[in-house]
């Protein structure tokens, strides 16, 4: 199982790249959703999976052989809600970037780098 | 399992974000009492800075201070972990905080305020503080996004299409960079697992060297997206002229300067063998970024986008030091950190001046700065000239430990890439003086803008006491600040060299951590 969930979250990251090269910003904010998603399986794995054995030590006891790992769990629920903070952000800088530079196309928003730069100085 | 109280001593190291954190939701509680919001946020700062410097003591006396959540021993517990790299950093950026939050408040729409301009400076200070003072590679991330959602509501703050295109341009790079450093860390937990520094340093000279390089390699991308390194940097280009110059002052002094700093931590420190196999990508990176960051700036003719291009070259400094990897080159990279601090955040308040009284941010449009105010055109040269690394201010003695490094360790060892980037720190110095006299001339010493250039603005011929006051005093106290380090470097100099040896031989490091909250 191991294996295959590190197939799926190769699939996960490459469409993830695949979708932020593209110029359009929706299209990118959706890769970096599904490269966050990526990641958080990457952890997931990395903690090594297992199947029916929760992680619950009685006291003084050691826990159950073959229980699963809660730390990635931890990790990933922290970083879903940092990743979700900040993508909701990127949703709403994008819609009002939309609205007041009316453009979705990273290429065509050039009003902080304007077409055609200045000839460097010649003076001195 | 143990349950010693946690010795009071040791929650000064939890000070220096607890103080900046708790500062931002007092200061949204209050934000109808809109006269005392500065005060009180530089009041604030101002504290954090003292705790930090109060660290920076004890660290300089009894060596590295930790403190461990909830009592849980590391590697379990999240520990906060200080060493002098840490806490001299911590204490440049609260102190450059403190001080252009003057100038901050001093430009600020009221729209600005409105919308929490002083509790988000507050949460970036209390994210950059934590990044600093962390001992897990895990909770760093998490100040890393905490600094990272501060600096999006700056940038984008007055909400200007221009700041919403940069804020766009600087926003999709910076997430990307934080989830490939999620990714590193997600693979070097299954590697290793554990993300505590001290207990990955270790576990790092056991593990599967292939895997070691593939997971710093990813570590290299994405912190050096953060940091700003070639050729990932082109997002600080796109944004950080977009902003107010106070906010890019804080930006420019605080951000880039973290991710170097994870840089040089994680490479440096935790991972050291897999900072030796990634030297040659370190070299070409270093090598690129001092090069072609003056170049731009030579070419450039928008002021604050300058700065940002000499700003770039000089983390390729850091980089270089990094690349060198001895104790003078680490020394070299670490304090030159301190100087960019402080010298940024000079030069970008400096150079909102010098648009508002020659009324243009074209530098082909800018002139006889020196006529209408001898004394910005004196404060903004000494900036300029620190930044370049012109003895006798501080930007100079940095340098001087990299070339210095460079050229022992090829001397030593015969190797090319230290020869490379010798000469690499040599082109940049060369270069940024090239950049930082003609940008001077332009300004300052021409009487009057290129024929058919005119400023786009009204031209303010005298600043109003409130500016002299609020923007051009802080600005000069940091001047002074450069000014003084490199008259007398002993403080920044003694301060790379602890810091060196102390990533070189990180025991006290381990000691630190290992014994947090008690004994096992």
């Amino acid at each position: 199982m191991n294996a295959a969930m590190a197939v799926l979250a190769g699939l996960f990251l490459s469409a993830g790249i695949y979708l932020l090269l593209s110029r359009a910003l929706i299209r990118m904010l959706l890769g970096l959703l599904l490269f966050g998603n990526g990641v958080n399986l990457v952890i997931l794995v990395a903690g090594r999976l297992s199947r029916g054995v929760p992680p619950i030590a009685l006291d003084g006891k050691l826990p159950l052989a073959g229980a699963a790992n809660p730390l990635p769990q931890a990790l990933i629920l922290t970083a879903i809600v940092i990743g979700f903070a900040l993508f909701s952000f990127l949703l709403v800088l994008a819609y009002r970037a939309y609205q007041s530079l009316d453009a979705d196309d990273t290429n065509e928003m050039r009003v902080a780098e304007p077409k055609g730069g200045p000839e460097p100085p010649l003076s001195y | 399992m143990q349950s010693l109280p946690t010795p009071p001593g040791q929650w000064l190291v939890l000070l220096p974000v607890l103080i900046p954190l708790a500062g931002a939701a007092l200061l949204l509680l209050l934000r109808q009492m809109k006269l005392l919001q500065l005060p009180l946020a530089v009041l604030i700062a101002a504290v954090t800075a003292l705790c930090d410097f109060v660290l920076v003591m004890r660290v300089a006396e009894s060596g590295p201070q930790a403190m461990t959540m909830g009592n849980w021993l590391p590697p379990f517990g999240i520990a906060f972990t200080v060493d002098a790299l840490g806490a001299g950093f911590a204490f440049a950026a609260a102190l450059v905080v403190t001080i252009v939050l003057l100038p901050l408040g001093a430009d600020a729409p009221d729209r600005a305020r409105r919308d929490g301009l002083y509790p988000q400076v507050l949460l970036l200070l209390a994210g950059v503080s934590g990044a600093f003072v962390t001992g897990d590679l895990f909770n760093l991330y998490v100040w890393f996004e905490v600094m990272l959602i501060a600096s999006f509501g700056l940038l984008a703050l007055g909400r200007q299409p221009m700041q919403l295109d940069g804020t766009v341009k600087y926003g999709f790079p910076n997430f990307m960079a934080t989830s490939i450093f999620l990714l590193a860390l997600g693979l070097l937990y299954g590697l290793m697992g554990t993300l505590n520094m001290a207990d990955l340093i270790g576990a790092s000279a056991r593990a599967d060297k292939a895997a070691l390089a593939a997971i710093a390699a990813l570590l290299l991308v994405g912190f050096g997206m953060k940091a700003a390194g070639f050729p990932l940097n082109t997002w600080l280009a796109a944004s950080y002229h977009t902003p107010p110059p106070a906010i890019a002052a804080l930006l420019a002094a605080l951000l880039t300067k973290v991710g170097a700093y994870a840089l040089i931590r994680s490479l440096a420190m935790v991972l050291p063998d897999a900072r030796v196999m990634l030297e040659p990508a370190l070299a070409v990176v270093a090598v690129a970024t001092l090069t072609l960051g003056p170049l731009a700036a030579i070419a450039e003719t928008g002021l604050r986008r300058l700065i940002g291009f000499l700003l770039i070259g000089g983390i390729g400094a850091m980089l270089a030091g990094l690349a060198l990897g001895t104790e003078q080159g680490l020394a070299g990279a670490a304090s030159y950190g301190i100087h960019a601090m402080l010298a940024l955040g000079a030069l970008y308040v400096i150079a909102g001046l010098v648009e508002k009284l020659t009324g243009a941010g074209d530098t082909r449009a800018m002139g006889g700065l020196l006529a209408m105010s001898p004394l910005i055109a004196m404060v903004f040269g000494l900036a300029l000239f620190a930044v370049a690394g012109v003895p006798p201010l501080s930007g100079f003695w940095p340098k001087f430990l990299l070339v210095t490094a460079g050229i022992d360790r090829w001397l030593a060892t015969g190797d090319m890439t230290a020869l490379a980037l010798w000469l690499a720190v040599l082109l940049n110095a060369l270069l940024s003086l090239i950049a930082v006299a003609r940008l001077f001339a332009h300004v300052a010493w021409r009487a009057a803008p290129l024929p058919g250039f005119a400023p786009q603005g009204p031209r303010q011929v005298m600043l109003t006491s409130r500016e002299e006051r609020m923007v051009l005093w802080p600005a000069a106290l940091l001047v002074m600040g450069l000014v003084g380090l490199g008259l007398w470097p002993e403080p920044i100099m003694g301060f790379g060299m602890a810091t060196a040896k102390a990533l070189l031989d990180p025991a006290a490091y381990i000691a630190a951590t290992q014994l947090a909250g008690g004994s096992p």
